[in-house]
């Protein structure tokens, strides 16, 4: 399932899990409705828009992800609802210096090298988020 | 068949730097103390619980019950281990809490070893980010830090105070818990850090934004062991058996899964409240809290969803003093993860060992008078959350 995320991700679509219950949209999709726990969801492509909840510089990272430094790491709330985390394609420095939260974004796919570690042992995708205003 | 029950001895070792020992051995001097204080035999205790987080990734060592039971002489008896990240040992305690009170058991160990400093910041940053989502949160490049930096830019927002302001507010706790990791012997920091000042922590290395160096707790090496019984056993056998009234405990998925209030800390909030609810006691009760402060924003947020402040109210607390000793609630008199240490595994059961020699004023460079206590501990980004509450008095 979560291949079909980034996958999915790398052709430029977002995908949820739309609920058939209570509509919520669960993105990335799991196995059951992030607000009922409902399994009766359905797949849908979503907009790909939302906002900047709150985001970090990282300047001290793990093994495998310390040739990235200093990177911004954000919470964006989708234009559907659904929170997701991935990463703010602006420089440290702006992101330090400006208050971002709330700013308009679109999310991408962007693939780096995998590390020992992480679940899918071909590549690592992290969904990107565009500043668009 | 529901038991009252009490702990008898507590054991911990001086946290900071042990690359000479193994887990094991690095558990059996807590243990040492921890029986040594019991007066027990080694035949009574009937199980044990050991919590440890990622003993796989820093010594290349799992199945550890076993090895840990052989290693202090009681091979043989059940032994299990426990991974709930840094809540490891709570949730070990916790468990073996509902076996001695529902008559499983009547004497059993508790404890926990974790080898983070040993481990080096790459390794120990990396083995500490298994506890968030493997798939969509580590993947950005996401620690820890950067977990509590989002939550305090949040706050901040949330709240609407200025980031910088706000930032001031939190360094207090780092302040206030290196004063007193700085006067205890057992702390990694003791000696060290007793005098810092707001200053530092503001102008100290940027780790993940806004959060600097001193607003994070060390990697640590570090073991502690509790025993426990039923309340009659303890009575029979040491001065003050300190009383376990309440425990609870909650879970919740990955950060973002948990939109509606990462600031509250709403599985903290179910914890505290059932343990509140067992114990039949308000957190006016408490007299003492000992809270996972792994970040300084995570000590305010802590404080408040336990009950002790106002949603958006705990920065101000601990800048007002109301947490230190002499304040209405103190919160970390030991110093906390903060300047005490945290190796993770060992950490809920280190706060049941300063809670305990509190209680029974045994603590020697703090003095508090209190006769309740209540511990909490964090495992993840809010993935596991356990809260204990012990007291002086039986009922
Ligand atoms: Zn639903």
């Amino acid at each position: 399932m979560f291949k079909d995320f980034f996958s999915a991700l790398m052709e430029g679509k977002l995908i949820g899990a739309k609920c058939r219950e209570c509509e919520e949209i669960t993105c990335p999709p799991k196995s059951t409705c992030n607000r009922c726990g409902s399994r009766n969801l359905e797949i849908v492509e979503l907009s790909g828009k939302g906002k900047i909840v709150s985001y970090t510089v990282t300047y001290v990272a793990p093994l495998g992800y310390d040739r990235e430094v200093p990177y911004v790491v954000a919470i964006v709330e989708l234009d559907e609802g659904a929170w997701i985390i991935g990463r703010l394609d602006v420089d440290a420095e702006k992101a330090d210096n400006e208050d971002l939260i709330g700013k308009r974004v679109e999310v991408y796919g962007k693939e780096f090298p995998t590390e020992q570690f992480y679940p899918d042992k071909q590549r690592r995708v992290v969904p990107m988020f565009r500043v668009v205003e | 068949m529901k038991r009252d029950v009490a702990v008898l001895g507590v054991g911990q070792t001086k946290f900071g730097s042990h690359p000479d020992k193994t887990l094991p051995e690095l558990f059996a001097e807590a243990f040492f103390e921890a029986f040594d204080s019991s007066n027990i035999e080694l035949r009574d205790i009937e199980a044990i619980y050991f919590g440890n987080f990622v003993g796989e990734i820093t010594d290349g060592a799992a199945n550890l019950g076993g090895f840990i039971a052989d290693e202090i002489g009681l091979s043989g008896i059940p032994a299990y281990r426990f991974e709930g990240a840094c809540a490891s040992s709570s949730v070990a305690f916790r468990e073996a809490y509902l076996a001695v009170k529902h008559g499983i058991y009547d004497c059993v160990l508790v404890g926990g070893a974790e080898k983070l400093h040993s481990a080096g910041t790459p390794i120990g940053t990396r083995a500490l980010a298994t506890a968030l989502d493997s798939a969509y949160e580590v993947n950005s490049g996401l620690t820890f830090p950067g977990v509590f930096a989002l939550i305090a830019r949040l706050y901040a927002k949330t709240y609407d105070i200025p980031l910088d302001k706000l930032r001031e507010k939190i360094a207090h706790v780092s302040v206030k818990n290196h004063k007193y990791g700085a006067m205890n012997p057992k702390a990694q920091f003791y000696n060290k850090f007793g005098n810092l000042k707001v200053e530092d922590v503001l102008n100290s290395r940027m780790i993940c934004s806004p959060l600097t160096l001193f607003d994070c707790c060390p990697m640590t090496d570090g073991a502690s062991a509790v025993i426990i019984a039923t309340a009659d056993f303890a009575e029979d056998r040491v001065d003050e058996p300190i009383y376990v009234r309440g425990t609870g405990q909650a879970s919740a998925g990955s950060l973002f899964r948990q939109k509606w209030d990462i600031v509250k800390a709403l599985p903290r909030r179910k914890s505290a409240e059932m343990a509140y609810k067992e114990a039949g006691m308000t957190p006016k009760d408490i007299d003492v809290a000992f809270i996972h402060d792994c970040f300084t924003i995570a000590e305010v947020i802590a404080s408040e969803a336990m009950g002790f402040f106002e949603y958006g109210k705990g920065a101000d607390a601990v800048e007002e003093g109301l947490t230190w000793a002499d304040g209405e609630i103190p919160i970390n008199p030991d110093g906390g993860l903060i300047g005490k240490g945290h190796p993770v595994g060992a950490t809920g059961t280190a706060q049941i060992y300063s809670a305990v020699k509190l209680l029974r004023g045994e603590l020697d460079f703090v003095k508090i008078d209190a006769e309740t206590a209540i511990t909490d501990t964090l495992g993840g980004d809010f993935g596991t959350l356990v809260n204990i509450i012990l007291s002086v008095h039986r009922r």
